[in-house]
């Protein structure tokens, strides 16, 4: 039944926008900054578990365990050092950091890296497939949305169980108000940064495991990261999970009316949740 | 009676002579400037791996040429505004004489159309020829208006050589000849789509049924609907010219989904060891177009090496496996030294451009002669084709690939080095 492949395929593609689009949502979610550099710090993640995987001979599913807390060291430095100089009541000073941020990335992979394609190579899994009867699925698209599931409700769990979500919803909600319960907004920011990478790692993996990648590459998917965040409202994690599902979906049907279609349907499923809902499908707050 | 006065008359005439009929020029060394444009950064740099290699090369054999010139290399981030930006540089700032230009229409084609402006000789190649004499003219869609170049000469091969070399290989198999393609929406899957001068009349003429689904967009992260449509098709050949990344998800969704025909020959994608390796077990016995390896039976006319000694030098060089792009960097330099050769005056744009457009030499890619009737006439004037011949990658046991010449008929001086295999 072509029917019902179709959906699930873009059910799994959707996990994979997901991946990409949750680490994004974190961000933005606690402090309105929109990460221009979240495609390109994708990209170094892979960048990052394939020289774990060439030095060390490891799987790239344990390699991701030596990426993570780099990765999550890497968003706490660069959230400190950087990102927090330049967030202020004016949204464009970060917008332009992180879009030069993005350039600097993607020239210094190039430089250390070369131009050639990678790809994580994750050994015959990659080509297996479950026969469920009704549909043939790929083990490694199946994981990918496993995967998202399980990131998107660990990350439920963080924020609505632990001391910690709790003061990244309050500094989100009025930094100002929380700074005077005694909670430093910038750390909050830096452990919130350093999470997003985390996230972007095991996004990484998937996307390197998936297809090639080279340094130019990452800002070709934020646009569906971003779409996936609107759609499902800001804030909302497991709203992004929808809006990733929701852009995989469309996109797989309209590639199965037309190949044309495939982007394009994506971005017009977009265009009618925010006419529906301008503020999305699961807003979180009224803000 | 000589006198003293004649004497001193006649030898002053004499003076005059020979200092206005000029001396023969035998131990003169031409200075010139040579301009040379490529992508060494951004996504198309992996054609530019050997540029620095091969402008050393041709600047330590250039005195023994009587040649002092200068190469100034300039990068076009694989951006086509940027490649207009660095010719028009090149032109006014630096005033070189002739200009080198390699590697996709995304390159060749701004900085030709800017040189053919300012009357300055271009040396062109690897773009096959229809993007890269169509996609310069005025209106591309209308053959009648075509004009031809006094400026820029191109040598490559041309769409109908690549189509003709992957038809070869699935005739000499024997399949249901039913045709998958993965053209995407970008120049050069259009032109493979297209119904005059693509692959379709083609397939039609040698009785081939074709699947093709759609253009889609490059960068695509999902292929279902292709990989349905071929296996309802029950397509045992799949062809396109996807960009590596694109065809690595669509061949490992293939897998996926038990899609599993007997031939995959994919242009541009799999031009490159690197990308066929980033596949892993995936890639072996693809096939692929192959303009150049080091079993091309040619010598360069600049250093006398073979194409298999420019390939070794190249890789202990480079420290890495030898790219299709190393032949033809190396012979963009020999039909420049040899047209260089052949002016008087190579400081005279119009001059050199005369010495190109007459060349006839055999380089380490193969003949290279402007004006011959393996080109359509409109084209023939600025157009040189190379030899195009059919290879499959076979993999290592140390994991790295092979690209093994298969199908040879379009040149058969370039010799097999095995047997097409079926995938299953």
């Amino acid at each position: 039944m072509i029917g019902i492949d179709t959906l699930a395929q873009g059910l799994l593609l959707g996990g994979l926008y997901a991946l990409f689009a949750a680490g994004l949502s974190l961000v933005f979610g606690i402090m309105r900054l929109v990460n221009l550099a979240h495609g390109d710090l994708i990209i170094l993640g892979a960048y990052l578990i394939l020289t774990i995987t060439t030095a060390t001979g490891l799987h790239p599913f344990l390699a991701v365990f030596l990426a993570a807390p780099v990765m999550f060291g890497f968003g706490w430095l660069l959230q400190t050092h950087l990102l927090n100089r330049v967030l202020g009541p004016d949204i464009l000073p970060p917008l332009l950091v992180t879009f030069g941020l993005s350039v600097v990335i993607q020239n210094a992979l190039l430089e250390g890296y070369t131009a050639d394609s990678q790809k994580l190579s994750a050994g015959p899994i990659e080509a297996q497939a479950m026969d469920l009867g009704v549909v043939t699925l790929g083990v490694m698209p199946v994981l990918t949305f496993l995967s998202a599931v399980a990131v998107i409700f660990l990350l439920n769990q963080l924020f609505y169980r632990t001391a910690l979500g709790r003061a990244f919803r309050a500094t989100s909600d009025d930094a100002v108000t929380a700074q005077l319960m005694g909670i430093r907004p910038e750390r909050v920011f830096a452990m919130a940064t350093g999470i997003a990478l985390v996230v972007a790692t095991i996004a990484a993996l998937y996307l390197g495991t998936r297809s090639n990648f080279d340094p130019s590459i990452g800002p070709a998917r934020l646009l569906y990261a971003f779409e996936a965040v609107i759609i499902g409202g800001l804030g909302s994690l497991w709203g992004t999970l929808a809006g990733g599902v929701v852009i995989g979906m469309a996109q797989a049907v309209g590639a199965s009316i037309n190949p044309e279609w495939q982007i394009l349907s994506g971005h017009i499923a977009f265009v009618v949740v925010l006419l529906l809902r301008p503020r999305g499908l699961f807003p979180r707050a009224n803000d | 009676m000589i006198t003293r006065r004649t004497l001193l008359k006649s030898g002053a005439a004499v003076a005059a002579a020979s200092s206005a009929l000029g001396l023969p020029a035998y131990a003169q060394t031409k200075k010139l400037k040579i301009g040379y444009v490529s992508p060494q950064t951004g996504p198309l740099s992996a054609f530019s791996a050997a540029d620095s290699f091969m402008v050393e090369k041709f600047l330590a054999s250039a005195p023994g040429l009587g040649l002092e010139v200068e190469v100034i290399v300039k990068d076009s981030q694989s951006n086509p505004n940027r490649a207009a930006e660095v010719a028009k540089e090149l032109i006014s700032r630096d005033e070189v004489n002739l200009i080198l230009v390699a590697s996709t229409p995304e390159t060749t084609n701004p900085v030709c159309s800017i040189a053919e402006q300012e009357e300055i000789p271009v040396i062109s190649t690897v773009a096959p020829w229809q993007p890269w004499f169509i996609g310069q003219q005025g209106n591309p869609g209308d053959p009648g208006s075509w004009q031809e170049f006094d400026y820029v000469y191109h040598f490559f091969w041309g769409l109908e050589d690549n189509i003709a070399t992957f038809m070869n290989m699935w005739n000499s198999v024997d399949t249901n000849k039913k045709v998958g393609a993965l053209w995407p929406n970008d120049g050069d899957g259009n032109a493979w789509a297209s119904p005059d001068v693509g692959m379709p009349p083609a397939l039609a003429a040698q009785g081939y049924e074709l699947t093709d689904p759609g253009r889609y967009q490059n960068l695509t992260d999902d292929f279902s609907a292709q990989v349905n449509a071929f296996k309802a098709a029950g397509c045992e050949i799949m062809t396109g010219i996807p960009i590596p990344p694109d065809f690595t998800t669509f061949w490992t969704q293939a897998k996926q989904q038990g899609f599993n025909p007997k031939l995959v020959s994919v242009a541009k994608a799999l031009l490159f060891p690197e990308s066929v390796a980033a596949l892993g077990d995936l890639g072996h016995n693809l096939t692929a177009e192959v303009w150049w390896s080091p079993n091309h039976p040619f010598t360069s006319s600049l250093t006398g090496e073979s194409a298999a000694d420019l390939a070794a030098a190249f890789e202990a060089a480079a420290g890495r496996q030898w790219t299709m792009p190393v032949g033809f960097v190396h012979a963009l330099f020999e039909v420049a030294a040899n047209a260089i050769a052949r002016t008087d005056d190579p400081t005279d744009g119009a001059a050199l451009a005369e010495a190109i457009a007459t060349t006839n030499l055999d380089t380490v890619v193969g003949k290279v002669q402007w004006g011959r009737d393996n080109v359509p006439e409109f084209a023939r004037k600025n157009v040189s084709k190379t030899p195009l011949v059919g290879g499959q990658w076979r993999r290592k046991d140390d994991g790295t690939f092979d690209l093994v010449i298969v199908e040879n008929a379009g040149a058969p001086e370039i010799p097999l080095g095995g047997t097409l295999e079926t995938l299953s």
